[in-house]
C-alpha cells in the first residue's frame, strides 16, 4: 500500500478527513468530453437509450451557462474534475467480499456499528459504485427493491425507464445536465403498493479520490399507499483541491403514499455541493425532506415538492451550518399544481466566523390550485459579528384562494443565555453548543436517534472555540 | 460537588464564607457599586433589601461573573479565594449559585437534559453522573417543589409563567447542591402557595454547609425564610445592617429613613 502523496490533511478539526490510498479499477481522464461519457456508458454496459440520453444531456450541459443567481461558483473548474472512477471489488454482496481498505473506510464511518444497531438495509456507496449491498430478507419478500442505480437499470428496465429523468430532466439546470451525462452510483428504490417499511433504508457514501466528482443519481418510487423512510448520511475526506458533488435525486410518491428522505451531509470544506432533489407527489400523498447541510465550501440545495394532485402534501425541514469560508445556500421549493394541496418549509441556519448562510425558497401556486396553503418559517442564528445570513423568499401566486405564510427571524447568540448556562457550570463552548442544539432541536427530533446524536456531535465539532 | 473546600495557601484554615471587600463595579462609565462590604459565613442566610435601582442585582451578577459589569475595585473571596478573575462556570463549580431575577429562556433544550449537563459539569474528569443519582435526586426535588415530573421534558423556561421560572430556579438549586446561594427576588411573581413551596425548598437546604444572600423587597418571604441578618443597600453601598427586625421596620416605615442615612 502506498499513500497518495497528494493527499494532505488540510483541516485538523475535520474528524473524517483521512483518506485511503487510491486503488481504482478504472479512472477516466480529467475533464468532460463525449469520449468520457461513452467510456462511462460502455463500462456500465448500458442499453443504447441510456447512452443517447447521456450524450443529449452533455449537449444541454454545454449549452447552459453557469448559474450566477446564487452562490459564488467562480472557484469551480469543471475541466479539472475526474468524472468517473470505478473502485475495485465493486458490488460485493456480503461484508466478507468487500476489499480491506474499503472495509476500513466503512469501519471508520461506523457502518458495522450501524449494522449491530440492527439498522436494516445498508446500501453503501464507495466512490461511484455500490460495493456493498444488504437488504433485509423480509423486504425482498414484500417486493421492496433497494439496489444500486446500475442494478436498478439492469434488473428493472421498464420501471426504471418509465420514471428516470421525468422528475428532474437534464434541461432543468446545468448541474442536472452534467449529472445526467456522467451519473454513476446512487440508489434505486421501489416500494410496492400498500407496503409499509418501518425501518429506514440507509446509505452512506463518500468521495475518496482527489478531484473525483461524485454524480450519484437516485430514483425512488413509492407506489400507492406505501410508506418508507430513506436516510443518506455522508462524510468526505479533506483534500487539497476543490471537489465537486452534483447529485440528482428523483422521487415519485404515488397516491396515498408517504415518504421521508433524510440527509445529513458533512462534506469536507473544499467541496462544491450542488444537488437537485425533487419529489412528485400525487393525490393525498405526503413527501417529507429532512435536509442537514454541514461542511462543503459551497452548497446549493433546494429540495422540492411538486404537488401534482388533490390533497398532496410536502414538507421540507432544512438545517444549514456555515463556518469560515463556507456558503450554504439552501432552502426548499413547494409548487402547488392542484387543489387542496399543502406545504411547509422550516429552515434553520447557523453561521459563524465569516460563514454565510442563505435561505432561498420558492412557493408557487398555479391558477386552479384552489385552497392551496403553504407556510414558510426561516430562522437564522448568528454566532458572532462576522457571520452573515440572508433570505431570498420567492413567492409566486396565481390563485386567489391561496394562503401563504412567511415568517423569518434572525437572532444572535445571546450573552444572557450564555451567562445563565455558565452560571450553572457549563463552559462557554458548552453553553453555546447547547443553545445551538436547542435551536435545531425541532429538526433534530425528526431524525432517528443515532442520526440526531451524530448531527449534534458534528455541530459540536464545528462549534469548538466559538465563544470566549 | 457537595462541599468544595479548596485548600488555602497558608496553613490557616480558610474561613467558610463569602467575603465582599470594598467592591466597586460599573456599567460602561457608570459606577453602580460604590464600595460594598459584606461577610456571609456558611450556615447563615442574609437578606439584602433596598430601593429599586440601587445595585442589588448588580451585586448578584458581579458575584457570578456577568461580563456586562466591570469590577473597578475590591475583592470577592469565596472560602478565602478571590473569584473575580474566574470565568462564571468556574465560580459555579466552586459552589456559587444565583437564582436570577429574570431567568432567560433557552428554547429546544429540555430541563432534564440541561440539569444532567449541569450536574455533569461539576464532576471530576472521568466521573459520570449515574442515572440513579440523577433520577433519584430529581424525583426528590420535584416532590419538594410539588411539581409534576412532566415539567422536565419542557424546554428550559420557554413559555414559562413568571412563577414557573422562579420555581425552576429553585429546582436547579436543589439539584446542584451549591454552597452559596444568591436569590434575586425569587419571591416576586410567586403566588402565596408557590411562595411557601419555594421557601420550603430553600429551608430544606439550610444547614451549616449553606450560606447565601436573599434579595427581596418583601417581609412576606422573610416570614418563611427567616434571615440571620438583614442588609440595606442604597446607592451601591451597604448603609445599614441588623437582625430580622430591620426588615420588619422597612415593611412598616418604607425606605425614607434609610435614604436619609445614605445621604447623611
Ligand atoms: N446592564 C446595565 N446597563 C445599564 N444600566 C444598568 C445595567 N445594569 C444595571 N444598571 C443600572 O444600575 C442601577 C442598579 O441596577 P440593579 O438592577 O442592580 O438594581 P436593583 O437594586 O436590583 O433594583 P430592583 O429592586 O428594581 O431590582 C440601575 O440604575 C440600573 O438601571
Ligand atoms: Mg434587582
Amino acid at each position: 500500500m502506498t499513500i497518495n502523496p497528494e493527499v494532505k490533511d488540510i483541516s485538523t478539526d475535520y474528524e473524517y478527513g483521512w483518506s485511503n490510498p487510491e486503488k481504482y479499477a478504472f479512472k477516466a481522464p480529467r475533464g468532460l468530453s463525449r469520449e468520457v461519457v461513452e467510456m462511462i456508458s460502455k463500462a456500465k454496459d448500458e442499453p443504447q437509450w441510456m447512452l443517447d440520453f447521456r450524450l443529449k444531456a452533455l449537449d444541454i450541459f454545454y449549452s447552459k451557462p453557469m448559474p450566477t443567481w446564487g452562490a459564488d461558483l467562480s472557484g469551480l473548474n469543471l475541466d479539472e474534475i475526474y468524472y468517473y472512477i470505478k473502485p475495485e471489488g465493486m458490488n460485493a454482496r456480503s461484508w466478507d467480499d468487500v476489499p480491506d481498505d474499503v472495509k476500513k473506510t466503512f469501519e471508520r464511518l461506523g457502518i458495522p456499528e450501524a449494522e449491530r444497531a440492527a439498522l436494516a438495509g445498508v446500501g453503501a456507496q464507495y466512490e461511484s459504485e455500490m460495493v456493498y449491498h444488504n437488504l433485509k430478507e423480509e423486504w425482498e419478500k414484500l417486493g421492496v427493491v433497494f439496489l444500486s442505480i446500475e442494478d436498478g437499470l439492469r434488473q428493472y428496465p421498464d420501471l426504471f425507464r418509465e420514471h428516470f429523468a421525468t422528475i428532474v430532466p437534464p434541461e432543468d439546470n446545468k448541474f442536472a445536465a452534467v449529472n445526467s451525462a456522467v451519473w454513476s452510483g446512487g440508489s434505486f428504490v421501489y416500494v410496492p403498493k400498500g407496503v409499509k417499511v418501518d425501518i429506514p433504508l440507509q446509505t452512506y457514501f463518500r468521495i475518496n479520490a482527489e478531484s473525483s466528482g461524485q454524480f450519484e443519481r437516485t430514483l425512488i418510487i413509492i407506489d400507492e399507499g406505501a410508506q418508507a423512510h430513506y436516510i443518506e448520511g455522508c462524510t468526505a475526506p479533506a483534500y487539497n483541491s476543490d471537489s465537486f458533488h452534483s447529485g440528482v435525486i428523483e422521487i415519485v410518491v404515488k397516491e396515498g403514499a408517504r415518504f421521508r428522505y433524510s440527509t445529513i451531509q458533512n462534506w469536507s470544506h473544499n467541496v462544491y455541493n450542488l444537488v437537485t432533489q425533487r419529489a412528485a407527489v400525487y393525490g393525498n400523498g405526503v413527501m417529507e425532506w429532512v435536509d442537514g447541510n454541514l461542511g462543503s465550501k459551497v452548497t446549493m440545495k433546494y429540495p422540492a415538492c411538486y404537488l401534482l394532485e388533490d390533497g398532496a402534501r410536502g414538507e421540507i425541514l432544512s438545517i444549514a451550518m456555515a463556518g469560515r469560508g463556507q456558503h450554504q445556500d439552501a432552502g426548499g421549493k413547494i409548487v402547488h399544481f392542484a387543489p387542496n394541496t399543502s406545504g411547509s418549509i422550516v429552515s434553520k441556519s447557523i453561521s459563524k466566523d465569516s460563514g454565510r448562510s442563505s435561505y432561498r425558497g420558492l412557493v408557487k401556486i398555479y391558477e386552479g390550485a384552489r385552497n392551496a396553503k403553504t407556510n414558510v418559517e426561516c430562522d437564522a442564528l448568528l454566532l458572532d459579528e462576522e457571520a452573515r445570513t440572508d433570505t431570498y423568499p420567492y413567492i409566486e401566486i396565481e390563485e386567489k384562494t391561496a394562503r401563504v405564510g412567511h415568517e423569518a427571524t434572525v437572532s444572535k447568540i445571546n450573552d444572557e443565555q450564555i451567562l445563565y448556562l455558565q452560571s450553572r457550570g457549563l463552559t462557554g463552548d458548552q453553553a453555546a453548543g447547547l443553545i445551538v442544539r436547542g435551536f435545531i432541536e425541532p429538526i433534530a427530533k425528526e431524525l432517528p436517534l443515532e442520526y440526531a446524536v451524530e448531527l449534534n456531535r458534528l455541530i459540536e465539532l464545528e462549534m469548538e472555540g466559538s465563544v470566549g | 460537588m457537595t462541599s468544595p473546600d479548596p485548600q488555602p495557601k497558608t496553613t490557616q484554615p480558610s474561613p467558610h464564607q463569602i467575603e465582599i471587600r470594598d467592591l466597586h463595579a460599573s456599567v460602561g462609565d457608570l459606577p453602580i457599586l460604590k464600595g460594598i462590604n459584606l461577610i456571609v459565613p456558611r450556615g447563615e442566610l442574609h437578606a439584602v433589601m433596598g430601593p429599586n435601582g440601587n445595585g442589588k442585582s448588580t451585586l448578584a451578577k458581579v458575584i457570578v461573573g456577568d461580563p456586562e459589569y466591570t469590577v473597578t475595585g475590591g475583592e470577592v473571596l469565596v472560602d478565602g479565594v478571590n473569584i473575580l478573575e474566574m470565568e462564571p462556570d468556574e465560580r459555579a463549580r466552586l459552589g456559587v449559585f444565583l437564582a436570577f431575577q429574570y431567568p432567560v429562556e433557552i428554547p429546544g433544550v429540555t430541563i432534564a437534559n440541561f440539569l444532567r449537563l449541569a450536574m455533569q459539569a461539576r464532576k471530576a474528569e472521568g466521573e459520570e453522573v449515574s442515572f440513579t443519582e440523577f433520577y433519584g435526586k430529581l424525583l426528590a426535588a420535584l416532590k419538594t417543589l410539588e411539581w409534576d415530573e412532566s415539567i422536565v421534558e419542557r424546554y428550559l423556561n420557554a413559555g414559562f409563567s413568571g412563577g414557573e421560572k422562579k420555581r425552576n430556579e429553585i429546582l436547579q438549586m436543589l439539584m446542584l447542591d451549591p454552597s452559596y446561594i444568591i436569590m434575586d427576588e425569587t419571591d416576586s411573581g410567586l403566588d402565596v402557595d408557590a411562595l411557601k413551596i419555594v421557601a420550603r425548598g430553600v429551608n430544606s437546604m439550610r444547614g451549616p454547609g449553606l450560606g447565601g444572600l436573599i434579595i427581596t423587597h418583601y417581609q412576606r418571604l422573610l416570614d418563611y425564610i427567616v434571615p440571620d441578618k438583614v442588609h440595606i443597600i442604597v446607592d451601591g453601598k451597604v448603609v445599614q445592617s441588623g437582625g430580622p427586625e430591620l426588615a420588619q421596620k422597612l415593611d412598616t416605615e418604607g425606605y425614607d429613613w434609610v435614604k436619609e442615612l445614605a445621604t447623611a
